[in-house]
């Protein structure tokens, strides 16, 4: 609520598939090839080409239906969405207009610890158009084509957010799953997921206001940003006694503002109707049940398990299953043994980190889930520190070690938990420490840290540091 | 008798049993090309070295043994809206003078694939609109029996070199009778597969729904022949049928005995010439004599066709030929000031009068508040006319009417009135609106010997009664004889 305006979202997502070939024809599905290169009659619209439906992309949709809980129009068509513009060679885009793939659909997203239901308007599937390149060395604007029939789903949600927070947690959840479900990649700079953001606002109990929606947000951070300014636009613009007018405009993130590029009036009619050189979609039922029982755990869902289950805190959840290989490793640590989910979590987050930072796959090393399970269990019941626990996870990574109680064995890293040894070490350096004692005794506490320390040296790290200090207390006393 | 006027079945055993070669033959149509064509102007890009290489090919293979098919070293020509790799392909457009395409329309590797050879590509109405090949930027084509008449539209070019022997066969285009119009006003004989039947890839686009390939040939038997060469699935063109397609030409028996031939009343009416319909009523007698049984039926939405005809294939065309914007091929305009600047002058200035009439007709149909009006009203025309033909064809097996309402016409008589031009194709639109297969044959001449053509339309995928019933109306009306040139 800005000075008691509700501001009302929807945002449209356009994220490209990562199917092997393109939408129509049989071009290679990649990104960052040399310009004009991935290209054929068929995606550079030439007389007398055809397309012909790559059948991967409506899998791929409906995987995306199913993660969002729509309907699936399991009998649907394709329409030309026409409109001159030089990266659309055929001048019409093929895209879904009245009957989409997937429909009525809902998200569960976490904000701050709350779940919040968005709803999904619809999902449909068309080609992506080529791109415009401009140089120094040219007067003038120079296409490449690469771009031309990778297949998009549209994922339009409905008018439900409220807050720039939302819209930007709704996103990262709709990114998560498409990794998850692994039908993108998701690549922001590469533009594999696009979003154009309708935003309007009204006061409460009062009905919508009149939406912009807004173009070119190429982040989320942009959308965040692009939100935020048009709502306070908007609000200033009712507040000053103006009206808002429905309009395209095109965010500038650089600049940070957001400029019209045309009113209602002007809005192109795109004149859709069926596309003759398509048949009719029909997707068995079987089909659509096949893909729905293939589906994985989706994030958002792990991440309400992680929570409320191994009591995670939501950021880490989070960050976990932001990598789905680190879940993945997390489950199977769980499923092999592991008893201490919290200290797991912050060694996948730590340690095993820091090598996948470098590039480094879990796959790559030696290390398997029934071993750091057993090597978190250890930690957590004191059987060895955490500092051995280090040991054996350099041993593990750098030597490929692939026994853990050998390693601790080898290294003696196996921490000293015997009372009675425990206590015959205490005497000994509090005998050769009697000025330190002396020091305790009158009140300076931090020698028992120092005492506690000579001891764990005297150890050479192997003492339990939590017993030991309790038995240094106790002498102390 | 010269080589080039044999029929090309009759060409192919000749062929088969060594009597000629396929350099002769070939050698034959250029001689015949440099004879007439400067008359007729067939064509608008010739293919004589590689055609006489191909030929020399087909003559080595033969010669080392190699079992050829049919069509190997008979000379065929293209409409010039079917693709050839590394042949202009322009469809008599300026927008399109200089394009090559990078690959074959799929009837062409399959032509090439049993070693037919190309002559050339032919002239036609600019886009296939038109009815009388005027609408080309390049010729006007004319019509062999008469060089003052138009050759009929938009394959006129197939049509005619067809009729005036410079090519054996031909393949035209059919979006609403370019295939049969022509081929009645030309008196030859021409072929609308079934829509599905022959893959559109690489046919330059009109209206995708209606278009379709065909045959042309100075008989039934070499329609039927090219016919089986060019069906058949693709898996290029998502609308092609999976199916197996008999062989039409083997099936040519000429029994009628027992045909139940459909005469719908609404193709007899004011609008079409009383010779033509007398003509087309003693044909349908003549084959009553061999055993077939007329029938009386009514197809009453026949009507409207013509206005759900125009306004799907302008809606359509407008979509199909956005494509030539000046960016990618073709003709852009000479030093645009702007991106719209270069749209609009390209676009203007490539593009013929008739071309851009059905393209504003088309943008107009389906803008937003004439969509329902329009395009969604033609769109349920068509599902009633389908359903007429549907129910017709559970009482009868073939339909029989006139093709053109009139004969061939004089060059220029009906540029002026496009309406009247339109007219045309009352007879033929019905069929690509329904998808069916229908064949034009000659069935008569004016008083002027102008020849006149029975429309025989059949049931979907059913080429084959069609054609029989029009081989067996062949038999009594005679086969095509080569008007003087």
């Amino acid at each position: 609520m800005i000075k008691g305006y509700e501001v009302v979202i929807g945002l449209e997502v356009h994220a490209e598939l990562n199917t092997k070939t393109k939408i129509y024809c049989s071009c290679k599905n990649s990104f960052g090839l040399e310009v004009n290169t991935q290209v054929c009659p068929i995606c550079l619209g030439m007389p007398g080409t055809l397309p012909t439906l790559n059948e991967s992309v409506v899998d791929y949709a409906i995987k995306m239906g199913h993660a969002l809980n729509c309907g699936i129009n399991r009998i649907c068509k394709q329409d030309r969405k026409n409109y001159f513009y030089p990266d659309l060679p055929k001048s019409y885009q093929i895209s879904q207009a009245d009957i989409p793939l997937c429909h009525d659909g809902y998200l569960d997203v976490l904000v701050n610890g709350d779940t919040k239901r968005i709803g999904i308007e619809r999902i449909h599937i068309e080609e992506d158009a080529g791109k415009l390149l401009h140089s120094d060395k040219f007067d003038g604007s120079l296409v490449d084509f690469n771009r031309c029939g990778v297949p998009l789903i549209e994922i339009v949600s409905r008018p439900d957010m409220r807050s720039s927070e939302e819209a930007k947690a709704y996103l990262e959840t709709i990114k998560s799953i498409l990794k998850y479900i692994d039908i993108s990649d998701c690549k922001m700079q590469e533009g594999s997921i696009r979003c154009d953001v309708n935003v309007s606002v009204h006061k409460p109990g009062e009905p919508f206001g009149t939406r912009c929606e807004m173009k070119n947000v190429n982040s989320f951070s942009a959308a965040v940003r692009g939100i935020d300014y048009e709502a306070n636009r908007q609000i200033e613009l009712l507040e000053s006694g103006g009206t808002v007018v429905q309009e395209t405009r095109r965010w500038d993130d650089a600049k940070g503002e957001s400029i019209s590029m045309r009113s209602k009036e002007d809005a192109q009619d795109y004149r859709y109707f069926p596309e003759p050189d398509l048949l009719t979609i029909v997707v068995p039922e079987e089909k659509v049940k096949m893909l729905k029982d293939t589906l994985p755990e989706l994030p958002n869902a792990k991440i309400m398990r992680y929570v409320s289950d191994y009591s995670l805190s939501q950021t880490d959840a989070a960050m976990i299953v932001d990598v789905p290989e680190k879940s993945k490793f997390f489950d199977d640590c769980i499923s092999a043994g592991c008893t201490a989910p919290k200290l797991l979590s912050n060694w996948i987050l730590g340690e095993i980190s820091k090598f996948m930072n470098e590039g480094v796959s879990i796959e790559q090393t030696s290390l398997t889930a029934s071993m750091l399970a057993k090597l978190v269990n250890y930690i957590s019941s004191g059987k060895i520190s955490t500092a051995a626990g280090k040991t054996v996870f350099d041993a593990i990574i750098n030597e490929n070690a692939d026994d853990i109680d050998k390693v601790i064995e080898e290294k003696s890293l196996a921490q000293i938990s015997d009372i009675s040894m425990l206590e015959e070490l205490a005497k000994e350096v509090l005998a050769a420490n009697e000025k330190s004692v002396q020091d305790y005794k009158n009140g300076k506490t931090n020698a028992l840290g120092y005492l506690v320390g000579q001891c764990m040296k005297a150890s050479k790290g192997k003492a339990n540091p939590g017993a030991m200090k309790e038995i240094v207390l106790k002498y102390l006393a | 008798m010269k080589l080039y006027e044999y029929k090309a079945y009759e060409q192919s055993e000749m062929l088969k049993k060594g009597e000629i070669s396929a350099r002769e033959l070939t050698e034959s149509y250029f001689e015949r090309i440099d004879e007439v064509e400067s008359k007729v102007d067939a064509y608008i890009t010739l293919n004589r070295e590689n055609a006489l290489l191909s030929a020399d090919d087909v003559d080595k293979k033969r010669a080392s043994g190699e079992a050829l098919d049919k069509l190997a070293g008979i000379p065929i020509g293209i409409k010039d809206n079917i693709s050839t790799d590394g042949i202009k392909t322009t469809c008599a457009s300026k927008m399109l003078e200089n394009y090559e395409p990078v690959f074959n329309a799929t009837v062409v590797n399959k032509l090439k694939s049993k070693g037919a050879v190309i002559t050339g590509k032919l002239n036609m109405d600019e886009f296939a609109m038109g009815s009388s090949t005027e609408n080309s930027y390049f010729k006007k084509t004319k019509n062999p029996f008469d060089l003052d008449c138009v050759p009929g539209g938009s394959s006129g070019g197939s049509a005619a070199a067809v009729a005036a022997c410079e090519a054996s066969l031909a393949l035209g285009s059919d979006t609403g009778g370019s295939i049969r119009q022509p081929a009645s006003l030309c008196g030859v004989v021409g072929l609308k597969p079934t829509y599905g039947s022959v893959s559109r890839y690489g046919l330059v686009a009109f209206a995708s729904s209606l278009d379709q390939i065909g045959p042309f040939g100075r008989c039934v038997k070499d329609v039927a022949l090219l016919q089986d060469a060019i069906a058949g699935h693709d898996k290029m063109d998502a609308t092609s049928v999976k199916m197996d397609h008999a062989s039409t030409f083997d099936s040519l028996t000429g029994d009628v005995s027992g045909l139940r031939i459909g005469i719908p009343k609404e193709y007899f009416g004011s609008g079409v010439n009383d010779d033509v319909k007398a003509s087309v009523m003693q044909s349908v007698e003549e084959l009553v004599k061999k055993g077939a049984v007329i029938k009386e039926i009514s197809l009453p939405s026949t009507d409207y066709a013509l206005s759900a005809y125009y306004i799907i294939a302008c809606a359509e065309a407008s979509s199909n030929l956005a494509r030539f914007d000046g960016v990618k091929y073709g003709y852009r305009c000479d030093k645009p000031k702007s991106l719209i600047d270069m749209y609009e002058r390209t676009r203007s200035e490539g593009f013929g009068r008739e071309v851009k009439r059905r393209i504003i007709l088309g943008t107009f149909v389906l803008s937003s508040g004439y969509y329902d009006a329009y395009y969604k009203k033609a769109k349920l025309l068509q599902l009633r006319i389908k359903d007429e033909f549907n129910r017709a064809f559970e009482g009868v097996d073939v339909i029989a009417t006139p093709t053109s309402p009139f004969e061939a016409f004089k060059i220029g008589e009906k540029v002026g009135d496009p309406l009247s031009m339109y007219s045309a194709d009352i007879c033929t639109v019905t069929v690509n609106i329904a998808g069916l297969p229908a064949v034009s044959v000659p069935c008569g001449y004016s008083k002027n010997g102008l020849p006149y053509g029975m429309q025989l339309i059949g049931r979907h995928f059913d080429e084959k009664t069609i054609l029989n019933a029009a081989y067996a109306h062949e038999m009594c009306f005679g086969v095509f004889k080569a008007p003087k040139l």
